[in-house]
């Protein structure tokens, strides 16, 4: 059985980035389909993250537009995307320490949330009834997850892979259509990125999430996703299925060198 | 009395339909499953599986964790007169296709995407099996090969089918009687093939009353399901005795929750192989490590004073006034706390069984106030033989025959057993049944031991492995090697022996130490060593092992069968014994005939009185790459004692 793989959902239109003199992007375009697993890839330095973090607002280009499901904005404002259904894990685990894998999930769940912080800290009335609410789905994505064990373990204690989880497990908390995910896989051990991997299609699969995801691992990214786009230098170099990518001469030598 | 376990399921349902008979946690929470509603579900199942195609007599195999659907679902298939095969869920493919085949089995209900990938892969080699029902579909949206299909859809055709015929279930139930075979459990063969092990309703239910009655178990224990249910002594805990007895069965979230889940239930009757108390233990004993000085003063007090008198207080035997009122005292800063902590603080009975347990382990639980006790037992005596009464409780015995078990030693110091709970036979090889189940009815369970003046069992060794001493002063005496070995295992400073003496004059070992353990032990000493090798052959080293050794002499020169086991020489090797070389089994059973090969020139040395032998052995790497590791051993003589019985 093939997954169905809709319309475009994102839409990123000759974005430009610049940090002073430095340019980090220059006039990228691609899109991504809804349901598609979608990777960004490229040597150190090529512009990645800062591409994930234009779409989530956290920088804004100088040119170039984004549109998220029929709307164009010039820039995005980082609230207003996470309230539009993208969310996102980060490469360096921005994760609360102290604070137990429940509440860490739970975190993720703040926009949903409708009482007032008062009735909130006195857990009376309706300030109650959503917060079993709340605690259920996050329950649903523990079970997801596989982290049961963990539960009211503080994620500072918790081996590198499981708090890799919990970090996407607080994205998931949103319910988001668009989920961005920095790096993954990022220094994880090979029986930690197979279980990865699964949890990324599943996620894919069951919750129906499009995906959009920076990754080093070439086998990973051949491996499970749908289109590939390739950056150097802040540049795209390429764009296509997995097949298309890897035989893509200027990738090629982007990746190994070319001999002059 | 005449019943099987779908009548007692129905009786428990009529009589307390409100009652909860199994929990389960999910989503974080405890859900109970009361005996109507699990009467209902194990109905539902009972008629999709018949209208599946299931015939009485018929096998089906069930595989996966403690999961009451699972668990509804050997009820089902009994409910209609076939049976349930249940197999280990970590089996590899290859290993479940000599049991499917041999049952001709045809349907299967497991756990979830892991043993439906696995079933798929035995279907390859195995393609009469027709029907692959799965209890949780996580994954296995994009499956769609024929006959696969979810425990749920079976359940809804089976509600359909039974608003229909709303009798059928109740007619199919009461067709079954006590003499139908009820279940097959595959016992790991060490050689050959698995042989599979019939049981009857009557037989299992005759067990698992005895033991109930011997415990006075009642509908208000709690049960901790974790070990795999194809595993009868799992089989028995969570399966008969829960529907004798009526009490409550609770599945754990996953393995990993296990210690967390225990804490929450508290079971008050709790049955684990050493190994698991082991476990406890060691962590315990780490975590005390970290504790707060005053904390770990007082853990030592106390604990000094609970070995001293915790065992004689749990035997009922009188300890003073003085000692009541400090154990009091201890109990409630240290044994109450660490009880709870553990999980322990409701249990009421707790059973080890299936390997010996050294005396230590088995003390500390009893000085805190944990009733742990011993039994004896295999899949074919369906588990109860023997066991411990409350205060009787010893490390070396395993307990008093319990009803209607009758017991005789034979002339080869092998032990047999008449029971109402034994095997029917094995399935479909009379050649193996008519080995262990002879025609005067006595079960050979192929261990050798002797009852003791107390009336306990004592079981030494297997009786294959039991030999005798041929020359010198012990001349004839009776040689059991594996209780020689366990006995030294005990310390915690030796990880593995293998010990030599059939057919020879004296008693020689080869020991492990325990890197750990001993590496440990020379650090607090500053005692510089370089590696395995040389730490193994320290002087200082020998002169602990050997205090380990003339200790054991000792207790074995009280001993009336085997003082003459005493071991006379003994040397430390080089290198650790590992299965990846052959050495040990895949359980970490030492390989005596071919240790004693591979080293044959250390076998000579410890014979022939030399003190030193150099040895050199390959070794293979965990990547498959070996290489060679030579030493020269140091062989050390052991005190041995004179027997007391001869002395005196």
């Amino acid at each position: 059985m093939t997954k169905k793989i809709g319309d475009v959902i994102l839409d990123v239109n000759n974005i430009s980035l610049r940090f002073g003199g430095v340019k980090a992007l220059t006039d990228i375009s691609f899109n991504v389909k809804e349901h598609e697993i979608r990777a960004i890839i490229g040597p150190n330095g090529a512009g990645k993250s800062s591409m994930l973090n234009c779409i989530n607002g956290v920088y804004t280009p100088q040119e170039g537009s984004i549109t998220f499901r029929g709307q164009t904005f010039d820039h995005m404002d980082s609230r207003q995307v996470a309230e539009m259904g993208v969310a996102r894990t980060f490469q360096n685990l921005a994760l609360f320490k102290g604070m137990s894998v429940i509440d860490n999930i739970m975190t993720g769940r703040n926009l949903r949330m409708k009482s007032n912080i008062f009735l909130q800290a006195l857990r009376i009335g309706p300030a109650e009834n959503e917060e079993i609410k709340h605690r259920a789905r996050v329950e649903e994505i523990i079970d997801f997850l596989e982290i049961q064990a963990f539960r009211k373990t503080p994620v500072g204690q918790l081996p590198y892979g499981l708090q890799k989880r919990v970090d996407l497990g607080r994205a998931l908390a949103m319910e988001p259509k668009v989920l961005l995910l920095d790096e993954p896989m990022a220094g994880m051990n090979v029986e930690e990125k197979q279980d990865m991997c699964r949890f990324i299609l599943d996620v894919n699969d069951e919750f129906g999430c499009t995906i959009v995801l920076i990754e080093h691992d070439m086998s990973v990214v051949m491996d499970i996703s749908d289109r590939v786009v390739v950056l150097d230098y802040g540049k795209k170099i390429g764009d296509g299925t997995p097949e298309e990518v890897r035989n893509n001469e200027e990738v090629i030598s982007a990746y190994l060198g070319t001999s002059h | 009395m005449q019943t099987t376990f779908p009548k007692l399921l129905i009786k428990h349902a009529a009589e307390r339909p409100e009652a909860a008979a199994m929990r389960e946690k999910e989503y974080g929470i405890w859900q109970s499953i009361s005996w109507q509603e699990m009467a209902i579900m194990v109905g539902h199942i009972a008629c999709g599986l018949h209208q599946a195609g299931l015939k009485r007599g018929e096998h089906m195999v069930v595989v996966g964790s403690n999961r009451p659907r699972l668990y509804a679902t050997m009820l089902a298939v009994q409910s209609l007169g076939a049976i349930p095969v249940p197999l280990y869920q970590d089996a590899a493919a290859a290993e479940c296709v000599f049991p499917m085949t041999n049952a001709e089995v045809r349907l299967c209900v497991v756990e979830d995407q892991e043993q439906v990938d696995k079933m798929l892969e035995v279907r390859e080699s195995y393609p009469a099996l027709e029907h692959i029902y799965f209890d949780n579909p996580r994954g296995l949206r994009k499956y769609d090969e024929p006959g696969l299909g979810s425990l749920d859809e079976l359940l809804a055709a089976g509600e359909a089918f039974s608003k229909q015929h709303p009798h059928f279930y109740k007619e199919q139930v009461e067709a079954g009687t006590q003499e139908d075979v009820a279940a097959m459990f595959f016992t790991s063969g060490t050689t050959g093939n698995p042989k599979g092990v019939v049981h009857t309703h009557g037989t299992l239910i005759d067990r698992a009353q005895a033991g109930a009655e011997f415990d006075h178990l009642t509908s208000n224990e709690d049960v901790l399901a974790y070990l795999p249910p194809a595993w009868i002594g799992q089989n028995i805990f969570s399966y008969a005795q829960w529907l004798v007895a009526g009490y409550v069965v609770n599945c754990p979230e996953s393995m990993a929750t296990v210690t967390i889940d225990l804490k929450e239930i508290g079971p008050t009757y709790y049955f684990a192989p050493p190994r698991v108390f082991e476990g406890m233990l060691t962590s315990v004993s780490i975590r005390m490590e970290d504790a707060s000085s005053i904390k770990r003063s007082m853990y030592k007090y106390f604990m000094s004073l609970a070995k001293e008198v915790g065992p004689k207080r749990m035997d009922g035997e009188s300890i003073g006034l003085f000692n009541s009122l400090m154990y009091a005292l201890g109990n409630f800063f240290v044994f109450a706390p660490l009880r709870n902590n553990l999980g322990f603080s409701r249990v009421r009975v707790a059973y080890t069984a299936g390997e010996a347990i050294g005396p230590d382990l088995f003390t500390f639980f009893r000085s805190i106030g944990v009733n742990l006790k011993q039994l004896y037992g295999s899949t074919e005596t369906a588990v109860f033989v023997c066991l411990q009464p409350d205060n009787q409780a010893r490390a070396d015995t395993v307990g008093v025959p319990c009803r209607g078990v009758e017991i005789k030693v034979a002339d080869n110091g092998e032990i047999l057993v008449k029971s109402p709970g034994l095997l029917k036979g094995y399935y479909k090889n009379p050649e193996a049944t008519a080995e262990v189940l002879t025609a005067d009815g006595w079960y050979h369970t192929s261990d050798a031991g002797f009852i003791d003046s107390h009336g306990h069992l004592k079981i030494i060794d297997r009786v294959k492995d039991v030999g005798r001493i041929k020359g010198g002063s012990n001349d004839g005496a009776m040689f059991a090697p594996k209780y020689v070995e366990n006995k030294l295992k005990f310390f915690p400073h030796i990880k593995e022996v293998v010990a030599y003496g059939d057919q020879r004059e004296k008693v020689c070992v080869m020991i492990n130490i325990d890197f750990d353990a001993v590496g440990n032990w020379a650090e607090r000493r500053n005692l510089p060593y370089a590696g395995y090798t040389d730490l193994a052959q320290k002087p200082e080293v020998y002169a602990l092992i050997k205090e380990c050794v003339e200790q054991v002499n000792a207790d074995l020169a009280v001993d009336v069968l085997l003082a003459g086991s005493q071991v006379s020489r003994f040397l430390v090797l080089h290198k650790e014994l590992d299965a990846d070389d052959g050495e040990l089994t895949r359980t970490n059973k030492v390989r005596r005939g071919f240790i004693a090969e591979k080293y044959l020139p250390l076998v000579d040395a410890l014979y022939g009185g030399l003190t030193t032998q150099f040895i050199e052995t390959v070794v293979k790497f965990e990547d498959g790459r070996s290489g060679s590791v030579s030493a020269t051993l140091n062989i050390s003589d052991a005190q041995t004692f004179v027997p007391v019985k001869a002395a005196a």
